[in-house]
């Protein structure tokens, strides 16, 4: 009897690579482009989504009818439904405003940061990171702009001129928040939409019915994919990345100054903006992947968003984690080295005092958690690398919550000390939010296109001209010769 | 083809990318100006084979850009320091360090939206309707086919003879387009 061959089977769906300077096949299956076109566009042009849609589409919506509840309750009510009270002022709608824009942090990064070091693998996975990133910055806006109390005078936050005749505070890191976000939010918006166009084309091309026709005729501008557009096209992609680097690491800095610009022990420290901005990319990374690995199974994408890129961001969740972690130790060995007695009570008093559980919550899931990603198993297993998302999205939330919460519960004066809970009415509010992103991301999945076909075919081995010498296949690396000619007006 | 209508240009259509680069390069060493390469996605090589120059929209964005850095440091030094003075824990009235970060969000804000709106408007977008679009095989250029227009308005454009040059070009099919 032979022995039984005791070799894993080779699975054709395996592009991960231990060899970092060979190159990767990207686009795995055999695709050509009439299939690319087909397979991304038909999830968008389906008539009729499977019936999980419809279910999870009510349940999102129920679940964002109960935020709207929530605030309109908020409105009529006054701020004193939350659970915020002396000493702590800045409750769940602080912790969940930074939560969110910091999940939104990845999107930008994924198509501004990796566009600029070239690296291919973000095409597959960058408008849904977009998406997923104007979305969160949707479900962040709601927050401060709930939290001011009387929403009505919101307007104020901006040089609008009113009757009181006063403007705005400019040396103030809260109004520096108002500039930062909305920036964020407008230059992701212009960012995803203008990477969109062509596919927005595409689907034009392929409308079946008069209403499409007319809907993704409007919306793609009348591309029809001009080399003289393009030219430009990637021009203005290439300058609105290089804006948008500096800009992804601003916001979530601008974010930080809110708590290190205050006196507050455990706030008042330099190491805030950098330690935010790692924070931001682990957790906007984790809710990608939160994202992703189920859609690229339900919606048949497992040729395009293959094992090599789940495993390149889990890669990069493994080092901002450990960042995370580091900045952690960083906190508590300045707290000690400072040898200022408010501030390294501060330290114990996150880790030992009243809320020690949501601290320790915190470092199991942000620091202990990522480094299980060291071992390939790991970060190739699906299963898995979902589990762990899923344990950094709590930890990202419960780091907000310790460093907003402790720091203001237990101040310089003992007698003012106290403890704070949430109410029912932030509970809610809070998981009314995650209806309204998975609401949003439902509808993004159903009516456009998930994939940036025109840049997923790009990397595919067919796309690409070398010169005469070398027809076609050398797909990898960006030098493409081709004899120069003389530059002819147009 | 009647000669009745007017005649927007030819199109031809290929197959793959490589056949098409080969096309455009012998398009314009033959000399033609008014015409265009459409392509579901970018081609590298295609601006030289083309011979499209480099495009002025940097300049726009950079002067963008500035005028945005210029309007923030003004807008604060006035708002806060000269039309209603506010004083704030001893803070100087106008200080740069304090006023940068709001200086760089409004730069990036202003270069960001001079890219997008410069960049289509160079472009002459929106325009929702083109002779191209008349072409029903031309609804795969977003897709997975690749074509070539040389229009009617170039001065080297023959009837006769621009169709003997694109037949030589190896397209896979061969269309005049209406205006």
């Amino acid at each position: 009897m032979s022995s039984p061959d005791l070799r894993p089977p080779i699975d054709p769906l395996d592009n991960t690579s231990d060899d970092p300077t060979q190159p990767t096949t990207l686009v795995l299956g055999g695709h050509d482009f009439t299939s690319v076109t087909d397979t991304v566009a038909s999830i968008a042009e389906n008539p009729n989504p499977p019936r999980a849609w419809y279910i999870a589409f009510a349940v999102t919506a129920s679940m964002t009818a109960m935020l709207f509840a929530m605030i309109a309750y908020l409105i009529v009510t006054g701020v004193g439904v939350w659970g915020l009270n002396n000493p702590v002022g800045w409750g769940w709608a602080i912790v969940n405003f930074v939560f969110w824009v910091g999940i939104g942090h990845a999107g930008t990064l994924i198509s501004a940061i990796l566009f600029l070091l070239r690296q291919r693998w973000r095409t597959s996975i960058n408008r849904f990171a977009e998406a997923m990133t104007i979305f969160a910055v949707i479900c962040a806006g709601i927050f401060p702009a709930i939290h001011v109390g009387r929403i009505w005078v919101v307007w104020w936050l901006f040089p609008i001129p009113n009757y009181q005749l006063v403007w705005p505070n400019f040396r103030s890191p809260l109004l520096w928040d108002v500039f930062a976000v909305g920036t964020y939010m407008t230059v992701s918006l212009l960012f995803w939409y203008t990477g969109m166009v062509p596919d927005l084309a595409t689907l034009r091309d392929r409308a079946q019915t008069k209403t499409r026709a007319i809907i993704f005729g409007i919306l793609a501008l009348g591309w029809r994919g001009s080399h003289r557009h393009w030219h430009r096209y990637e021009k203005a992609y290439l300058i609105l990345a290089g804006l948008a680097t500096p800009l992804v690491l601003s916001v979530h800095s601008v974010v930080s100054f809110d708590f290190a610009v205050a006196q507050l022990p455990g706030w008042h420290t330099t190491i805030f903006p950098p330690y935010f901005v790692a924070g931001a990319i682990f957790s906007g990374f984790s809710m990608v992947g939160t994202l992703l690995v189920p859609a690229r199974k339900w919606f048949g994408l497992k040729e395009f968003i293959t094992l090599h890129h789940l495993e390149n961001m889990n890669k990069i969740i493994l080092a901002t984690g450990s960042m995370v972690g580091f900045a952690y130790a960083t906190e508590f060995f300045i707290a000690w080295y400072g040898g200022n007695p408010a501030e390294s009570f501060a330290f114990v008093n996150r880790a030992f005092g009243p809320y020690a559980w949501a601290y320790w919550i915190m470092v199991s899931c942000n620091v202990i958690a990522p480094q299980f990603f060291w071992s390939k198993r790991v970060r190739t297993n699906t299963v898995a690398m979902w589990i762990l998302y899923i344990f950094v999205n709590i930890g990202m939330w419960f780091e907000r919550f310790v460093i907003t919460v402790t720091s203001l519960s237990r101040d310089f004066l003992p007698s003012s000390w106290g403890y704070y809970s949430p109410t029912i009415v932030d509970i809610l509010t809070f998981v009314g939010s995650f209806g309204l992103f998975f609401m949003l991301v439902l509808l993004f999945i159903r009516f456009l296109p998930m994939l940036a076909m025109a840049e997923v075919k790009t990397v595919m081995p067919v796309a690409h001209v070398s010169g005469e010498s070398k027809p076609i296949g050398d797909y990898h690396g960006d030098i493409h010769i081709l004899p120069k000619a003389p530059k002819e007006a147009t | 083809m009647s000669e009745g209508s007017k005649v927007y240009g030819i199109l031809l259509e290929f197959e793959d990318p490589q056949n098409l680069v080969v096309a455009c390069r012998k398009v314009r060493d033959a000399g033609y100006t008014r015409w265009d390469a459409h392509t579901p996605f970018p081609i590298h090589g295609m601006d030289a084979a083309m011979g499209i120059r480099g495009t002025r929209l940097p300049l726009l964005i950079l002067a963008g850009g500035l005028t945005g850095l210029a309007l923030a440091l003004l807008m604060q030094w006035w708002m806060n320091a000269v039309d209603y003075p506010f004083l704030i824990s001893g803070k100087p009235l106008f200080g740069l360090p304090a006023n940068i970060p709001v200086t760089f969000e409004l730069t990036v804000l202003f270069a960001a939206l001079t890219t997008f709106f410069g960049m289509w408007g160079l472009n002459g977008m929106p325009r929702l309707y083109h002779p191209v679009f008349k072409s029903a095989r031309f609804r795969r250029a977003t897709a997975d086919r690749f074509f070539i227009v040389i229009e009617s308005d170039d001065p080297l454009y023959q009837t006769e003879g621009t169709s003997d040059f694109a037949a030589s070009l190896g397209a896979v099919a061969v269309e005049e387009l209406e205006d």
